[in-house]
């Protein structure tokens, strides 16, 4: 029999376009994609109809479910100060590259006097963090969420101003948010514990806020699983 | 890692006839294309996932002195305690043994559901509801900007004939009970609500009610 020249054609096909097109989808959700530092709580927030998105340059408190305040700010410059105010204040040092770190945390739940402890460790050993129970939020004797909030909305405007001046002398348009305060808390959370960090607010005068809640109906963050205390 | 897969037909088969100058110049792309892939898959999930949505709440200030509070007319005061119960009563707080000889006020249950709450604020806050619905309309066949709605809507919210809630807590409400009240006020179009402290008759009323 003779032999059948079967035409050797490669099993593969040109796959170059959806490759072209593959890549050009990952570069653009990889720049896009925002990453989020890993949250020392897990918090589920109440859903509801609102589907404002939550601004971008924020002050937030994050009340866990069982009370414990947590205290962040998006901008890292502001933080960054806020952090020398704080340490300046309740007399706690610093070391240059802790101040470095802490400017890419997220928030955190710990007494000043174990910061410096807290930015030293690990991620893993954050989650784990002894003791976490919250930045102290003592009105009269121990003030600190307050005062955080306080120099962060300083520095925060701070920032805000001399960017948006910045832009102008340069003759650019300015995105730039002003500020805003946030407040995320678990839906099981006791209101009177947001409401201690409402009057927190309210006290310094600042009225307004914006109450971070999931979209109803929407993927809703999974409930905690793991052991919180 | 990643080997580049000798171009087809290298010829190295034992005792295969050598083609000549058959070599090729593809690389084989699967792995490559998995991994793009893969991280396509992983970017589109987290991205996605991912959005926080807010809803905007103004605090009042609070007032010099407690007992400078306006009287309200069109109220309805809603009062949450433990386990997501709820109450409410209508217009104002009248004592037992009042001065005007008004009947003393009682709290009446309700729940979160869309026979409960949901249509208690719809039917008290039926003056604002039906202006905005008009007003909807007419944005709908363009004889009105959207600016203009928005304008307007937020003065048929802010009318004294629409209702004005005022939402209480006790120290066992939860959060979410909050929230769901303040998101069931805002489908309701109530524009005037505010989070205030309960009083102390109110808060007898209330564990009266809760015992």
């Amino acid at each position: 029999m003779p032999k059948i020249k079967v035409p050797k054609s490669a099993p593969s096909i040109d796959m170059t376009p959806m490759v072209d097109l593959a890549f050009l989808l990952v570069t653009f959700f990889m720049l896009t994609a925002s990453f989020r530092m890993a949250e020392p709580v897990i918090v589920d927030p109440p859903s509801s109809v609102s589907d404002k998105l939550l601004p971008e340059n924020t002050i937030m408190v994050t009340v866990d479910d069982i009370g414990r305040p947590f205290f962040g700010i998006s901008n890292a410059e502001a933080k960054v100060n806020a952090l020398m105010k704080m340490a300046d204040k309740y007399k706690v040092s610093f070391s240059p590259e802790q101040i470095k770190k802490f400017g890419g945390l997220s928030s955190f739940g710990v007494d000043i006097k174990d910061l410096p402890r807290y930015i030293n460790a690990t991620e893993n050993e954050r989650l784990k963090f002894q003791p976490q129970k919250g930045v102290p939020n003592d009105s009269l004797k121990n003030p600190q969420l307050r005062d955080w909030i306080l120099y962060s909305a300083q520095e925060a405007n701070g920032v805000f101003i001399r960017e948006r001046d910045k832009a102008k002398e340069l003759g650019k348009d300015f995105k730039g948010e002003k500020p805003r305060y946030a407040i995320k808390a678990d839906g099981a959370a006791k209101y009177i514990s947001v409401k201690d960090i409402i009057k927190t607010f309210t006290d310094m005068k600042i009225y307004r806020f914006n109450l971070i809640t999931s979209l109803e109906g929407g993927a809703s963050t999974p409930p905690p699983a793991e052991a919180k205390k | 890692m990643a080997e580049i897969a000798e171009g087809g037909g290298g010829g190295h088969g034992k005792g295969g006839k050598k083609r000549a100058k058959k070599q090729s110049t593809r690389v084989d792309m699967t792995p490559m294309v998995d991994l793009a892939f893969l991280l396509l898959t992983f970017f589109v999930l987290t991205s996605t996932f991912n959005k926080p949505k807010s809803m905007e709440i103004t605090f009042p200030v609070p007032p010099e002195k407690i007992e400078d509070q306006p009287p309200v007319k069109n109220g309805i005061t809603v009062i949450l305690t433990k386990d997501h119960r709820i109450f409410y009563y209508k217009g104002q707080f009248n004592a037992v043994g009042n001065p005007d000889g008004k009947e003393p006020t009682q709290l009446s249950e309700t729940t979160f559901s869309s026979e409960g709450l949901h249509k208690i604020l719809m039917e008290n806050n039926e003056y604002a509801n039906k202006e905005i619905t008009g007003l909807k309309a007419k944005v709908k066949s363009k004889e009105m900007a959207d600016t203009t709605f928005k304008r307007l809507a937020m003065n048929a919210k802010g009318d004294k004939l629409s209702l004005t809630v005022l939402l209480k807590t006790d120290d066992k409400a939860t959060y979410k009970d909050v929230i769901d009240v303040v998101d069931e006020m805002n489908i309701c179009m109530v524009g005037k609500y505010v989070i205030v402290d309960m009083s102390a008759p109110e808060f007898g009323l209330l564990t009266e009610k809760t015992k």
